[in-house]
């Protein structure tokens, strides 16, 4: 069977002030359709790298291997195809946009993939309906959506406004890098429950984290550490719970 | 025997100077002025690079004086029509603003609607005391022969008022506008300047702001890419007024845009803004001196320049802070958007401070698109394209909110817009 999301062996480098400094070193991962995996792995292992490399960040070279998501070469497909085809990153650190309309930036955003999904555009009241309806299921203030886009948000609103992004884009693979970091436990539980509102067959997300709250809400189907710009160890959630008891070392150390 | 004068190029002046010798006795009002502008000119001639104020904007397109007369016969209504639909303005009915509008130089009273209230007299000549010693304002006062003459009485707001001028061919085309304001009144000006050829539009306007009054001056400057277009203002502010001017630079092939405002009385206020987008080989300039010669006042300049291509921007901005002029705040930010390697922006701030409590300050930035940005859009389906224009407007964007009037503001929306459909398309 062919994978949801299938990574093998996948080699990223970035041009480092001249020199080539290798930063996935190997990755090989598979996310069946209707699953949630969980990344964890040490400060600078190369996990924010992988969900660049899986989104489409130009200044990451990928040297080797492949990314397949539904059959198809993810890696050959440009940032915004790969929106549309269903892939949606949560960034780590959300970008701010100064000048730009929350609102109408979400509005811009949908109806791109919604014209490239060939499906008919939301007119600007359907879809102020359909933002204000997700923001208050995330609990975020309304006037966020009349700001620009992260413009002085706090830390833990630039990560619900991620969330709200991915609900209304509404992806089939929801790659979430640390959108569970700097939110308080309110918050942290209504990510939760926008993820698992978008859970069906033909829905998976990845889920990168430090923290052991957020895998106990959403309780992943496998766990996989992640060191040196591979993927050490996969297991089933206990692998979680044994990382947040023993930490990084004795994996390593194993590896090493 | 010959002096030579640095920055200037003797003769350069001569294509003007013949001009004038043909029509100086068909020119209305004073001769005075006129004689001594050309005068000046004879001297001086035009400048070149080597002078400081010219350093980035080189005049030698000019020297050729190949400007002609106009033809007297052309009918602009259709061209007006054009330029009014492009700008989102209507041409008559109902909506369609009053309006003064000059083709090649002279006052077309057929495609005019004069504005009720304020009083708009003809052209009456050049006063006996303008100023000769700029090179712009010595070709005007020597060439000039129509402009508008405005005077808004005493505490009367006049609302809007159109100003269109329109170049055809290769006219070389003058125009003199004095504006005045009484004490408290108001006026919004909204200026829009296009046209078809490789022609001169050339204008000064004089403004003379009173005590307590305000104008909004806002230009959208969409020559045509063969044109030349110069605009040089003065403003004299009394106690309290304020002049809010913004230019916003999209045509010609040679652009320079140069206020000269005086804050001659305490607590007024002068606004020069704007942005210039510019492609291919266009070169567009601001220029400012600002005097505060009185104390409190408060200058603000906040320039954007979006550039792709080889096109050029210059921002040259001059302030000079009397020794009077205590409690002034002047702030001046110029940036640019550089969307192409060859793309150049120059830029020079000057101030010249003799106060000693004064806030003043100024900055620069110029840089390309983020890609983090535009990384961050497309990761959202954003397409390169829609994303691109997303953030040119967005850099736009609070130079753009700073235009108070509602007309105007849509009016520069919408030519920002297609300026930047027919870049991308
Ligand atoms: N643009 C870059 N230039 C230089 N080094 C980089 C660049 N991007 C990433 N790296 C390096 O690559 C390594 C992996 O970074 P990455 O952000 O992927 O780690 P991470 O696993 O997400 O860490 P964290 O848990 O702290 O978020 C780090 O050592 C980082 O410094
Ligand atoms: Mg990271």
């Amino acid at each position: 069977m062919s994978a949801f999301l299938s990574i093998a062996g996948l080699h990223a480098s970035i041009d480092d002030n001249g020199t080539r400094k290798p930063i996935l070193n190997g990755v090989d991962l598979d996310v069946p359709a209707g699953e949630v995996h969980a990344i964890m792995g040490p400060n600078g292992s190369g996990k924010s790298t992988l969900s660049y490399v899986l989104a489409g960040r130009e200044d990451y070279e990928v040297t080797a291997g492949t990314a397949l998501f539904k059959g198809e070469d993810l890696l050959a497909m440009e940032p915004d195809a790969r929106a549309a085809a269903g892939v949606f990153l949560a960034f780590q650190a959300p970008v701010e946009l100064p000048g730009v309309n929350n609102a109408n930036f979400l509005r811009t955003a949908v109806n791109a993939v919604r014209r490239a999904r060939g499906e008919a555009e939301m007119d600007s009241m359907q879809f102020l309906k359909a933002a204000r309806a997700q923001a208050r299921a995330l609990s975020m203030p309304e006037d966020l959506l009349k700001r620009n886009v992260n413009v002085g948000f706090s830390g833990g609103e630039k990560k619900r406004n991620e969330v709200l992004q991915m609900a209304l884009l509404g992806p089939s693979l929801a790659i979430l890098d640390e959108t569970d970091s700097g939110l308080d436990i309110d918050a942290l539980r209504i990510v939760a429950e926008g993820v698992k509102a978008l859970r069906s067959p033909s829905f998976s997300a990845l889920v990168i984290t430090h923290h052991q709250r957020l895998l106990d809400y959403l309780v992943p189907d496998r766990v996989h550490v992640m060191a040196r710009g591979r993927i050490l160890r996969s297991g089933g959630p206990e692998l979680a719970h044994q990382l947040e008891a023993q930490g990084y070392a004795g994996f390593l150390a194993e590896a090493a | 025997m010959n002096v030579v004068l640095a920055g200037v190029a003797a003769g350069s002046a001569a294509g003007f100077l013949r001009r004038y010798e043909a029509i100086r006795d068909r020119l209305p009002g004073d001769p005075q002025p006129r004689a001594r502008a050309a005068a000046s000119l004879e001297r001086h001639g035009l400048p070149q690079r080597s002078a400081e104020a010219w350093k980035y904007t080189d005049l030698r397109r000019l020297w050729e004086g190949r400007f002609g007369e106009a033809d007297a016969s052309f009918d602009a209504s259709a061209l007006l029509r054009r330029v009014l639909d492009r700008a989102g303005l209507a041409f008559d009915g109902e909506e369609a603003l009053p309006r003064l509008v000059f083709v090649d130089g002279t006052l077309s009273a057929g495609l005019s609607r004069l504005p009720q209230g304020c009083d708009c007299s003809g052209f009456g000549g050049i006063d006996v005391d303008a100023p000769v010693a700029h090179p712009m304002m010595a070709l005007n006062a020597m060439l000039a022969r129509d402009g508008a003459v405005i005077r808004v009485p005493a505490g009367l707001d006049a609302c809007g008022l159109l100003l269109v001028t329109l170049g055809t061919g290769t006219v070389g085309a003058h125009l003199h506008h004095r504006v005045v304001l009484e004490e408290g009144a108001r006026l919004s000006l909204l200026e829009v300047a296009s046209g078809e050829g490789d022609y001169l539009n050339e204008g000064v306007f004089a403004f003379e702001v009173g005590r307590g009054a305000h104008v909004s001056h806002v230009r959208l400057q969409q020559d045509a890419p063969g044109a030349l277009s110069f605009s040089t203002v003065r403003a004299h502010l009394a106690e309290r007024s304020a002049y809010d001017g913004f230019n916003l630079a999209l045509g010609a092939a040679l652009a320079r845009h140069e206020v000269h405002a005086t804050l001659a009385g305490p607590n007024a206020i002068v606004h020069v803004n704007g942005a210039q987008l510019l492609a291919d080989s266009q070169v567009a300039d601001l220029t400012s001196v600002i005097a505060h010669d009185a104390p409190g006042c408060n200058s603000r300049q906040t320039v954007k320049n979006v550039l792709t291509g080889r096109a050029r921007g210059v921002f040259q901005g001059r302030i000079v802070v009397a020794r009077v002029a205590q409690k002034t705040d002047g702030y001046q930010m110029n940036q640019a958007l550089l969307l192409s390697e060859q793309a150049e922006i120059d830029t020079k701030p000057e101030l010249e401070i003799y106060a000693d409590d004064v806030k003043c300050s100024h900055g620069a930035t110029a840089g390309a698109l983020d890609e983090e940005q535009l990384f961050y859009m497309r990761s959202r389906g954003v397409p390169l394209v829609e994303a691109r224009a997303i953030l040119v407007r967005a850099f736009l964007d609070d130079a753009l909110a700073l235009v108070e009037d509602e007309t105007a503001r849509a009016v520069l929306d919408r030519a920002v817009a297609a300026w930047w459909e027919g870049r991308s398309a």
